[in-house]
């Protein structure tokens, strides 16, 4: 047994051959390497992390520069936009810059918990369901069944306008109400994973079942898992705004993209730059999260030919 | 397929039944419909008292689901307790409210679907292509877009097209304010531009949003069935390029679009409830917003339960059309 070693390496393959080929030979990568580097060359998907990352900094860090809190109301209503103000005033005298940082800074906190507590129930909910299968799998596949017959922004709006409208509550509202899907992706997945060698190896070798699930299950699921997080993202943006648009969402004097737009859309036409201010940070905040969901999904693609990983 | 059929409905049934248990529970804890009528100036705590006992507002939550559901299974849907409703009749008003949403999202639909697919097998028979690259943006934008901004821009403009219109001695022609109730009238051309009017910008705001998914869809499972090996042999056998694409590739590729279009019911209402709010149709996007802001919960009962049985329908009709439309799935 202690020879393996010397038994490999006296094949009569080596010598010359072997000098050669080490030419050729390219440095180990791990997966996580590989995914990194085909992302950091997907340049639609990194021009679109750098608008994002513009958008967090000015949300985050400009309200520090700006001579106007988003809820100083001294400035007259309506200003034109100035110097002063370079978004103009609304219609209390709040200056309009400092409500879209307040509102992209509440906007992304809210996709951000979206994104990260529908991710968890849905992967727990789904790996669980498709490696014990049996009644354990459709219990839990009738809750799916179950939360998705109704539209996601009925349920929210009802149960926002009922708990409160704190940005808070709606983010988790949204989010007890938009796993479904991941869910069932990730039941798929497992359904068809669970059928490898390696967890039947692990099995074997005595794992119990969350070891399988969790080291072995979810680990090589982390591709879609990713994939999905990202877009549930997005649309959880989409979907904020759109609940407050119609007035069920967020209340003041938390604030939210969605609460913005929805104080200021009837004046596109008098007064354009209210309503396009806003629209254009939603739209760009939900194109540039698609973009790197796009670059990522390509990332994990093992079929991805196009850049040598 | 039948047996398969009643089986999917025997199992929607206590899907429903436990869904709108906890519906009735959630609607119920929500809030407390005489909350409007309670903050009247004049009405005492006797008033409210009275009335609540009278709708049985008082009892626990279960004794008052037992009385919901067995009243809705005889076809007694309720009334509506909010103020200003004046006791309205839960079933006419939903049943209403569904025609209106139905005549618009109909449209709709069918107009995005067309598009979709037709912009979805060029974009995959041309791929690579401007045209193709101009519909991916396109889809990108509309994915990315909220629905409401769409409709906020099409009204506006739809308004001042109008005053356009107005200024240059002709009637206005964009509605943006509901249909009008009780049809149309006057000759043909008339009825055709009042028609168009009223429809246009509604049904091309709630268009924009399904045609996204549906051309991405359509591109990339008619570029997989174009890639496929039967394609190949199909060209190789030289059959014409249009029949190949047609009669080989675009039918097989169908299938997967017609079944999103059966899903997609639900992402569909969410979008007519923002699009009625925009466009002041008394559909139910409009009933929804009125029944949550008055805590109503008959009313709201009323909505879920003919949402719920929509969206099962919808995805019974996909499995089905599933089996049909690929022989090579059993449904059993």
């Amino acid at each position: 047994m202690a020879d393996m070693s010397t038994l490999i390496n006296a094949a009569p393959e080596e010598g010359a051959v072997n000098e050669s080929r080490h030419e050729f030979d390219a440095k180990a990568r791990t997966q996580g390497q590989i995914v990194l580097r085909r992302f950091l060359r997907h340049k639609l998907a990194m021009a679109s992390v750098g608008v994002l990352v513009l958008l967090v900094l000015i949300a985050f860090i400009g309200p520090l520069f700006m001579s106007y809190s988003y809820d100083d109301t001294s400035s007259g209503p309506y200003l034109r936009p100035s110097g002063e103000h370079l978004l103009g005033t609304t219609q209390v005298g709040k200056d309009m810059l400092a409500l879209l940082m307040r509102g992209t800074q509440y906007s992304l906190q809210i996709a951000l918990i979206v994104a990260v507590v529908s991710t968890l129930i849905g992967v727990v909910f789904g790996s669980v369901a498709g490696y014990l299968r049996g009644a354990t799998e459709t219990v839990l596949m009738r809750v799916v069944d179950l939360l998705m017959i109704v539209p996601q922004i009925a349920v929210a709006a009802i149960l926002v306008k009922g708990l409160s409208g704190s940005w808070t509550t709606v983010a988790i509202v949204l989010a007890l109400f938009g796993w479904m899907s991941i869910a069932r992706i990730t039941r798929g997945e497992t359904l068809s994973l669970s059928q490898r060698e390696f967890v039947e190896a692990a099995r074997a070798l005595g794992a119990s079942t969350p070891q399988i699930i969790f080291r072995h299950l979810v680990p090589n699921m982390i591709g879609s898992i990713t994939v999905n997080a990202t877009l549930s993202c997005a649309t959880a943006v989409l979907a904020e705004a759109a609940l407050s648009f119609i007035g069920l969402g967020v209340q003041l004097p938390d604030t939210s993209l969605g609460v913005v737009v929805q104080e200021n859309y009837t004046q596109l036409i008098t007064r354009p730059w209210l309503f396009w201010g806003p629209f254009l940070v939603i739209v760009l905040i939900s194109l540039a999260i698609n973009f790197i969901g796009d670059g990522l999904r390509d990332a994990f693609d093992p079929r991805q030919t196009k850049v040598r990983a | 397929m039948i047996r398969y059929t009643i089986r999917r409905v025997l199992i929607s049934i206590p899907i429903l039944v436990v869904g709108t248990f906890l519906a009735f529970i959630m609607v119920a804890s929500a809030g407390d419909p005489l909350a409007e009528l309670r903050a009247k100036p004049g009405v005492t705590e006797e008033d409210v008292h009275n009335l609540s006992v009278a709708l049985g507002l008082d009892q626990p939550v279960l004794v008052r689901y037992w009385h919901w559901v067995t009243n809705f299974v005889q076809g007694d849907w309720g009334t509506s307790v909010a103020l200003g409703q004046a006791r309205a009749d839960v079933y006419t008003v939903v049943t209403d409210s569904f025609f209106v949403t139905l005549r618009l999202v109909v449209g709709a639909e069918i107009l995005a679907l067309v598009l979709g697919m037709a912009v979805g097998v060029l974009a995959a028979v041309k791929q690579y292509s401007i045209f193709d690259y101009a519909a991916t943006s396109v889809a990108f934008l509309m994915f990315s877009m909220p629905v409401f901004c769409v409709a906020v821009v099409l009204k506006d403009y739809g308004i001042q097209l109008n005053n356009v219109l107005t200024s240059m001695g002709m009637d206005r022609w964009l509605t943006t304010a509901g249909p009008p109730s009780g049809g149309f009238s006057g000759n043909v051309g008339e009825v055709i531009f009042k028609y168009t009017g009223t429809f246009l910008l509604p049904t091309v705001s709630l268009m924009l949003i399904s045609f996204a998914a549906y051309s991405r869809f359509q591109r990339s499972s008619m570029l997989e069935t174009l890639h496929s090996d039967y394609v190949r042999t199909a060209r190789a056998k030289g059959i014409s390029s249009a029949r190949v694409t047609f009669r080989h590739a675009f039918r097989n590729a169908l299938i997967p679009v017609v079944t999103l279009f059966s899903f997609n019911a639900g992402s569909v209402l969410t979008g007519a409830i923002i699009t009625e709010t925009v466009f002041g149709w008394n559909g139910m996007g409009k009933l929804l917003v009125n029944a949550v802001r008055q805590f109503d919960p008959n009313m709201l009962m009323g909505w879920l339960v003919v949402t719920a049985t929509l969206v099962v329908v919808f995805n019974l009709v996909a499995d089905l059309l599933y089996g049909v439309l690929d022989p090579r799935i059993r449904l059993g």
